[in-house]
């Protein structure tokens, strides 16, 4: 029959429509929010997802995995005199990484001993130039710098950013990426206790060797 | 005891047999990493013609050029393949680097070669005699020089490689306009006032479409027109311009003008680290950036023959497969959208493509442009909630609304009667167009790389390489939904089989070491073969990068499948080509 076709179409999209109101009325039933709750955007980018699907942005927003990437952003850890200790120690690694080349580094040496000084002096990343890969922060041997979450960019101006608007302190990381942050915290442990073990190793095999 | 005398490999075998058949005009390759055969320049046609129809290496897929600016010498190679599966055969020319370079062209026996052999004439200035219409392809016909020879420098030049020495240890910002003398980001051929510029390119364009004479049937005078489809036009999927010459309703002839996107990949890619490359694949077909990865890591390996940690295999698969499932799904709705049924079967599709990139999103950190592969594995493990999600869409979701698709679409009357019998592209035709993928399978080829030249670890997993046999429109769309399934099939084994174990076989090291050498690999995108020529020089910068992308070649058959249609089904077809711009213009 001509237009059987059709109306099996039509069916689906009938279901569809349906299926939007029916789950709206079940999770109004049930007391739950279907939207503007963080259960709600979940449940409408799951696999059980059921008719009109739509997150409502800017309102709402979509959960964020722990990976995802915008832009870098270096670290600094908060010291107990106010002072920020700099994980970066200008080594170079991601300017030299960087597919766009969008990152520049200011190494200076210290006036003393003419040894490089493991601080940036400076440090400016194009963020117009940065195509978000997140190269810099996989192969940053410090994890100094490592990619956002932060994905409303939009502005007036070219974002050239420096290092005072590069500086997010170690506990905002944590804040966004709570499992690589432990993940490495717990590397970073294991290394000292090897490095102190290592230590003492060497310490006390030299005892007995020193003059009593 | 005699030792059994040594068996040649079927390679050595292959080359032994052509030399013997034209001892005067081929010689073996002798450069280490180097293999095929070279070809002397003035037998070209003939040896190929050989290869074709003695040989059986049907499918020429890739030709491209290479410029060996110290042996002064430029290279034309050629890879051909036979469609009943198994290795390939490189063959290549090589002419004086004095210009005009000259080389025969292959399009009379391949005529897929013809948009490959335009883009080496635009790209290294070699001229192929007796091409049939050899014009600039990707660049405007104003550029002055061709910019994949090594003696080109762009207008923003810094330096031959990156890194850049300005970035690292003292690096002030600058924008690269200010450092640059004209503060213009042009260069203009000798005594060339862009002012005064008359294009010349639209003629040429123009005149190389047939002419056909007026009618005059029945007493009444009809005349040819030209129209512009596109450059900026809904249906082109991006910035495509096809000028098509109508009698009435009815394609008499068209040619596609391109380049609108061109920002020369190829050259970008010669000028960064190996490792660098990586995230610039993913900005190719823009929507199966999995499969770029998938394709570009491939080759290097090949080059650098690592082997890959074998857990990472099976995530390379299932992340590719699911790839194709999402394109495919967008192929569906976009082809809908191009046919009228505007926005209802392009969301459905859409929606479980966003479930898929949800899933790219949490792996990789991109939704689409994932740089999730490495040399010899992948950046990280999947997240076990994550598997757990992949598990719930390809045991639950995406069966049930795959099947729902097709409930929406695949009886509909209306697009039955727009696809079936519509642009009917027979095996033969395509074949000699070097078309590839799906619309190759559609036409009755079963040809598919997973099968017919293994790579990964696809040799494992059993499933149908799905084939249809009408070649026309309707072939072209059902074959998506055949695909679509298959790839079920291959994720659900993919699942069941990955191991426990390392998701890279090497350490994390910024500075690959690739040794010299050249390499084509090549694999089954959703949209058809991608292939990367990868020739190394043993620097950390690859000396030539060449991407052979679907898109691009699929084309070349374009007016072939077009002529004597209405032009509304060219529309159409053009969705069911499935071209995507960022791959087309590279």
């Amino acid at each position: 029959m001509l237009g059987k076709g059709i109306l099996k179409s039509l069916q689906v999209t009938w279901k569809r429509y349906w299926d939007t109101y029916a789950d709206d009325l079940t999770w109004w039933l049930s007391g739950k929010k279907r939207y503007h709750s963080v259960e709600g955007v979940a449940h409408r980018s799951s696999k059980n997802a059921k008719g009109i699907f739509t997150v409502q942005y800017p309102e709402e927003r979509l959960i964020l995995p722990e990976e995802a990437r915008y832009l870098p952003f270096l670290i600094y850890n908060e010291l107990e005199d106010g002072k920020r200790e700099i994980l970066c120690t200008s080594c170079g690694i991601c300017a030299k990484v960087c597919p766009p080349q969008c990152i520049w580094i200011v190494r200076s040496n210290d006036p003393q001993t003419g040894r490089p000084i493991p601080e940036p002096t400076a440090f400016y990343v194009d963020m117009d130039l940065c195509m978000n890969c997140g190269l810099c922060a996989e192969y940053c041997p410090f994890d100094a710098i490592k990619m956002d979450h932060d994905f409303e960019l939009a502005s007036f101006t070219r974002n050239v950013y420096d290092l005072e608007k590069l500086l997010k302190p170690s506990a905002y990381y944590q804040g966004i990426r709570p499992q690589n942050f432990a993940r490495e915290e717990a590397d970073r442990k294991a290394k000292e206790e090897a490095k102190a073990a290592k230590a003492a190793k060497t310490a006390e095999a030299s005892a007995p060797a020193a003059p009593a | 005891m005699t030792a059994p005398a040594p068996t040649l490999d079927a390679t050595a075998q292959l080359n032994a047999s052509l030399l013997a058949r034209f001892p005067e005009s081929v010689s073996t390759e002798t450069r280490p990493g180097y293999s095929g055969i070279i070809v002397k320049k003035e037998n070209l046609v003939e040896v190929a013609a050989a290869i074709r129809d003695e040989f059986g290496y049907d499918l020429l897929t890739a030709v491209t050029a290479v410029d060996y600016l110290a042996e002064n010498k430029m290279e034309v190679v050629y890879h051909a393949y036979k469609t009943t599966g198994g290795a390939g055969l490189t063959f290549r020319v090589q002419a004086e680097r004095v210009d005009p370079i000259e080389v025969p062209s292959l399009v009379e026996i391949w005529a897929g070669a013809d948009f490959q052999e335009r883009e080496a004439y635009d790209l290294f200035g070699i001229r192929f005699t007796s091409h049939p219409d050899l014009r600039r392809i990707l660049m405007w016909e104003g550029f002055d020089g061709h910019p994949l020879r090594k003696d080109w420098k762009e207008a923003f030049f810094e330096e031959e490689t990156k890194p850049f020495k300005s970035r690292w240890p003292d690096g002030q910002h600058v924008y690269a306009e200010f450092k640059n003398p004209f503060r213009d980001n042009l260069n203009f051929p000798k005594d060339f006032d862009p002012n005064a510029y008359q294009p010349t390119g639209e003629d040429d364009l123009y005149l190389s479409l047939e002419n056909h004479s007026l009618k005059t049937e029945s007493g009444i005078k009809t005349d040819q027109i030209v129209v512009n489809m596109g450059p900026h036009h809904p249906s082109t999927h991006g910035v495509l311009r096809v000028a098509v010459t109508l009698d009435g309703e009815t394609i008499l002839g068209l040619k596609p003008v391109m380049g609108y996107l061109h920002r020369n990949h190829d050259k970008i890619g010669e000028r960064s680290t190996y490792l660098q490359i990586m995230p610039y694949t993913d900005r190719l077909d823009y929507f199966n950036s999995m499969s770029n990865n998938l394709g570009y890591a491939i080759t290097v390996e090949k080059l650098m023959k690592i082997p890959v940690a074998e857990r990472a295999e099976y995530i390379r698969v299932i992340m590719a497969e699911l790839t194709r499932i999402q394109n495919h799904l967008i192929f569906v709705g976009t082809l809908t959208n191009d046919l009228g049924a505007m926005y209802t079967p392009s969301l459905y599709a859409f929606e479980e493509r966003e479930l898929i990139l949800d899933i790219f999103e949490a792996v990789s950190g991109a939704r689409m442009m994932c740089n999730y592969l490495r040399f010899g594995g992948v950046v990280r493990d999947i997240p076990d909630d994550v598997l757990g999600k992949i598990k719930d869409l390809i045991y639950e979701r995406l069966p049930a609304k795959t099947a729902e698709m097709e409930r929406l679409l695949n009886d509909n009357e209306v697009l039955i009667g727009r696809l079936k019998g519509v642009h009917v592209l027979n095996a033969e035709t395509a074949v000699r167009y070097s078309v590839t993928g799906p619309v190759l399978r559609a036409a009755g080829v079963p040809y598919d790389l997973r099968r017919a030249d293994p790579y990964s670890v696809y040799d494992r997993f059993d499933f149908d390489v799905a084939v249809r046999h009408n070649g026309d429109m309707l072939d072209n769309y059902l074959i998506r939904f055949d695909e679509i399934w298959q790839s079920l099939k291959i994720l659900e084994q993919a699942l069941k089989q990955m191991p426990e174990g390392p998701v890279n076989s090497q350490k994390l090291q910024y500075q690959v070491r690739v040794p010299a050498g050249e390499a084509y690999g090549r694999i089954e995108s959703p949209k058809g073969e991608l292939g990367f020529y990868i020739v190394s020089n043993g620097k950390p910068t690859p000396y030539r990068y060449h991407v052979r992308p679907a898109s691009f070649v699929n084309i070349t058959a374009l007016e072939e499948m077009c002529r004597g249609s209405k032009i509304q089904d060219f529309i159409a077809l053009l969705g069911m080509l499935d071209i995507v711009m960022g791959e087309l213009d590279r």
